[in-house]
């Protein structure tokens, strides 16, 4: 691949048998033959760059592509939906002519190698492609997963994404505003790292990535290119880690949040003056993903001058410049007679733009290097028309036996005397995976932009997008890879159904799905079943629940060696309220207000916290869904929010009833006084995890209007307590001082981390 | 009169918007102001807003302080117009010699976000006269380079002249010296600030409207000149 001898569209013609590097760059024995087919010869070495970088799983979504497929064909009819899967972003009707688009992504493998650059490049990512829909980037959340908590390793990896995503985060000016942080030992060799970013637009701004019109412009604007991130999608993010641990450090590309700044400020100002026709992010595959998506979506070809490019390193090779990563570009389709004002407002910003090309009336993608052509290819090969399999996937012969691994009394130990709920109380809420997180949020910026109105750890983060009119978005993330692990099927179900009542327990009502699929090899069956049934379970629920998925990301190849993660779909909601004021917080604050339980509480200790904790136990099955069910109860939330009839609401999720007390209590400073009621048993009450179930707290003067509703829609509503004192007391069992409490809730993560 | 300020807007400026909002609500008329232009727009008070301008890169504030607009503003700052310098404003006013002193990197390497409890030390400030003397205010903080440091003699001299107008109260979140967590210049036109005013200015998205004190204060003394 080097410069001396260019390798030229007329040179590989007449040199069909020359030696290619293909299996280097990711590519199997018939995805290579597949290429020489398709373009009658053998591939120029840009040529093969392009396809091998476009052609990887990250890409070109080659194993899972069959089973996403029912996103779509079961999405539910909704007339939110704006753009659905495909473009950079699925974007939502959320009334008053304003448009929101939202989507997760992973950075998992980046982040392990380099856990700093990989955390903030992986926000740099999702906020580019929520900025090339049109749309101001709002906020951003992140879901993160870790191994042990007290692993040496987890001291390497957490601090370094945290601070990573902090870094840019906070230098780009959105607020992080939730999220989760989740440890378990499946994910020491592998953590996860997903960005979730929200951004808001009118619906007259929705832009997509295509070029057409003959004689268009295509700009390269932002960052010069280098050679960071050289095959980040092929080598990287679509290959196992082997045992040995992380080799692939120069594959990670490396974060410039200023650039990135400047180039959203100056991005959205071409925006307004309305001079672009079409628009593409430079993410995973570069230059080779931006001009053949653009082109293959348009109308026409596209013709590039690639010498054209600035560059960081002049002795990049075509190649390298096709495949490189490096961050902060993006790429505008231009009419001729508004590229002087485009760019003009580059100019203004300190953004260098550049013409790399043109928009043609052929069929081709064709790509020249000082005059010489190096690629000529049907964009829709590259970009859109990759290589699909059917992978064999089958139930693994274990899952029978895990299941039949049910956690029942006569297995594990329950806490029965008072002392013993007590003490399981308190082990639960310091464990690291439910005790305070401020230790990393504190890190992170909540407040610019001043519109940030709730913020971890409440049950959604929610953000005002009119201050005239006070309309806002509320954002959710939730996944339980244990319970995914149990039930792949149910797992992802209750992820939804977690996240979707997460919206609806602030008082929005939930509108639309992005999901971030984590999975191992989709080489191995076992994995692929998990996944089938992980998108399938998905794909129903939000079918029943109305709320379609509009985009997302894959990411497999989650493993150490022969070992994967457990499977772990992470789904966000996003919700819409009328009037932000009227928000639910989950705070505890007024003495003397009701506590009612909503819902009902079944022995479900499956994949519980109780059973990691207590037990360090994986078994049994996770709690059963029941989406009917998750939609009233988030109507009657909402509705109570609405009417005034609750000042506060905590869904309950792992940890059960007493960690969502322990947390309202807190959050508020309230103590909380619980009668048991009759005939149940206490540990069941309070560790049970059965979903459909929330707490909230009642003002008195609202009681019967409030159990009314109740009683009328058919969700069961038992008043279980009232808000009062200065600690949490299951009469009859056990008392805890809230200042004991906070200690153990809130000096794990400082213990661990300093 | 309606009394205009100036918010400037450097490449990286984050709070901007921010500080627009504050003196909206205050009651006054915001003005966008863009560092390349030396031109401010006859306003009667401007406010350098937070963020990371030029990314931080080099030292904080030490690129954003050879702008433009910073011409105008120290010289007319000199000549005693308002200037109020919020986190990232803070350390542009201290790389043009406004203020003395220097904000470095927190004593505990990370960057932080709380809601801080601090006290008004002087309540006499361009900036500051709408709050009463030693009130105790709750405002957002959130500073990686937020360590207000600078020699003895500084200190005790800022401290002897009630140049000291704000001070951490409870936890001193960045190390700062002396808890210091604002200043003014001898004439009290010029104020740095590390925590964010302009964050809790309505009771919806902030930790109260006790930042507002800011904002009203520089409206009130402007109007009564």
């Amino acid at each position: 691949m080097s410069q001396k001898h260019l390798d030229t569209v007329s040179h590989a013609a007449e040199t069909p048998d020359a030696e290619q590097p293909w299996a280097e760059l990711g590519l199997k024995q018939d995805e290579y033959q597949r290429i020489r087919d398709i373009l009658g010869r053998r591939p120029t070495g840009a040529e093969l760059a392009m396809y091998s970088v476009m052609w990887s799983e990250h890409c070109s979504y080659k194993s899972s592509k069959v089973h996403l497929k029912q996103f779509g064909e079961k999405a539910p009819a909704s007339d939110a939906m704006l753009v659905g899967i495909g473009e950079n972003a699925g974007v939502v009707d959320v009334g008053q002519g304003y448009a929101v688009t939202f989507k997760v992504e992973s950075h998992n493998h980046p982040s392990y190698i380099e856990p700093y650059q990989g955390a903030a490049t992986g926000i740099g990512g999702i906020v580019r492609d929520i900025l090339a829909m049109g749309a101001r980037p709002v906020a951003v959340m992140d879901p993160l997963r870790f191994g042990a908590a007290d692993h040496p390793d987890t001291k390497r990896v957490l601090p370094g994404v945290v601070a990573g995503i902090g870094g840019y985060g906070n230098c780009l000016g959105l607020p992080n505003i939730g999220g989760e942080i989740v440890f378990d030992p499946c994910y020491q060799g592998n953590p996860l790292v997903n960005a979730l970013c929200v951004g808001v637009m009118k619906h007259e701004d929705i832009h997509l990535a295509k070029a057409s019109g003959a004689g268009n412009q295509v700009i390269l604007y932002g960052a010069r290119t280098g050679g960071d991130g050289i095959g980040g999608v092929s080598v990287l993010a679509s290959e196992t880690f082997s045992d040995s641990g992380p080799a692939k450090r120069p594959a990670v590309q490396v974060g410039d949040p200023f650039q990135e700044k400047l180039l959203i400020e100056c991005t959205l100002e071409v925006f307004a003056e309305k001079l672009v026709v079409g628009i593409q992010d430079l993410g995973g595959a570069g230059l080779s993903c931006a001009t053949s998506e653009l082109a293959s979506a348009g109308s026409g070809g596209m013709r590039v001058e690639l010498d054209r490019v600035p560059l960081r390193d002049a002795t990049l090779s075509p190649e390298e410049i096709l495949m490189s990563e490096s961050q902060e570009r993006m790429c505008a389709i231009v009419e001729p007679g508004k590229v002087a004002r485009f760019l003009e407002i580059c100019e203004k910003w300190d953004v260098i733009a550049t013409v790399i090309g043109e928009v043609t009336d052929g069929e081709r993608l064709e790509i020249f290097w000082h005059g010489e052509q190096v690629v000529d290819v049907p964009p829709r090969t590259v970009a859109h028309e990759g290589p699909t399999y059917q992978r064999p996937y089958a139930r693994p012969d274990w899952q029978d036996e895990l299941q039949a691994d049910a956690p029942t009394a006569e297995r594990l130990k329950r806490p029965v005397s008072g002392d013993e709920l007590k003490a399981a109380l308190l082990t639960l809420a310091a464990h690291p995976n439910q005790a305070d997180k401020s230790w990393v949020t504190s890190q992170y910026d909540r407040y610019v932009l001043g519109n940030t109105v709730l913020a971890q750890p409440e049950d959604s983060g929610m953000i005002r997008i009119d201050e005239e009119t006070n309309l806002g978005v509320a954002i959710a993330t939730d996944g339980n890879g244990r319970y995914a692990k149990l039930d792949p099927y149910t797992g992802a179900q209750l992820a939804l159904a977690e996240a979707y009542r997460n919206v609806a327990a602030t008082g929005a009502k939930p509108l639309a799905v992005t999901d971030c699929l984590n999975f191992g090899s989709p080489e191995d069956p076992a994995v692929m079943w998990q996944f089938a049934e992980a998108c399938r379970g998905l794909a129903d629920a939000c079918q029943v629940l109305g709320t379609p998925v509009t985009g997302g990301n894959v990411s497999l190849y989650n493993q150490t060696g022969e070992t994967a993660i457990h499977p772990t779909p992470v789904v966000g909601v996003l919700g819409v309220i009328d009037d932000v004021n009227r928000r639910t917080p989950m705070a505890f604050a007024e003495e003397g207000q009701l506590i009612y339980l909503l819902g009902d509480t079944e022995d479900e200790l499956g994949g519980s916290a109780w059973a990691q904790v207590a037990h360090d136990h994986l078994g049994g099955l996770p709690p059963k869904v029941d989406l009917e069910r998750e939609r009233l109860l988030g109507e009657i939330l909402i509705a109570a929010s609405r009417d005034g009839m609750i000042d506060a609401a905590h869904d309950l999720s792992d940890g059960g009833l007493a960690q969502a007390l322990v947390e309202s209590c807190l959050k508020g400073g309230r103590g909380a006084r619980i009668v048991v009621p009759q005939g149940t048993d206490p540990f069941v009450l309070l560790f049970s995890e059965s979903a459909g179930r929330a707490i909230v707290a009642v003002p008195r003067s609202e009681e019967l209007r409030f159990t009314d509703m109740c009683g009328a829609r058919g969700l069961p509503a038992a008043r279980i307590g009232v808000v009062d004192g200065d600690s949490i007391e299951i009469q009859g069992h056990f008392s805890v001082a809230l200042d004991e409490l906070r200690t153990a809730h809130l000096e794990t993560f400082p213990a661990l981390l300093g | 009169m309606t009394v205009r300020v100036g918010v400037v807007t450097f490449p990286g400026s984050l709070d901007d918007r921010d500080a627009q909002r504050a003196v909206r609500l205050a009651g006054a008329e915001p003005v966008a102001l863009w560092h390349r232009d030396k031109d401010i727009h006859q306003v009667d008070a401007v406010v350098l807003p937070g963020g990371f301008s030029y990314g931080d890169y080099l030292r904080c504030g030490a690129i954003s302080r050879f702008s433009p607009v910073m011409d105008t503003v120290i010289a007319q700052a000199r000549d005693g117009m308002p200037v109020l310098g919020i986190c990232n404003g803070f350390q542009v006013l201290c790389e043009s010699h406004l203020l003395p002193g220097a904000l470095t990197r927190n004593d505990s390497l990370h960057f932080v976000c709380r809601d801080q409890k601090l006290r008004i030390e002087n309540a006499g400030t361009a900036w500051t006269s709408d709050y009463a003397q030693d009130q105790e205010i709750t405002v957002p903080l959130k500073n990686g380079e937020g360590r207000f440091v600078a020699d003895e003699h500084t200190l005790d001299a800022l401290e002897a002249e009630g140049r000291v107008v704000a001070r951490y109260l409870d936890v001193n979140p960045n190390g700062s010296y002396r808890d210091i967590a604002g200043i003014s210049n001898a004439a009290g036109n010029v104020v740095g600030l590390m925590p964010h005013p302009e964050h809790a200015v309505e009771p919806l998205t902030g930790p109260g409207t006790e930042g507002l004190g800011f904002f009203t204060s520089i409206l009130r003394k402007l109007v009564n000149a």
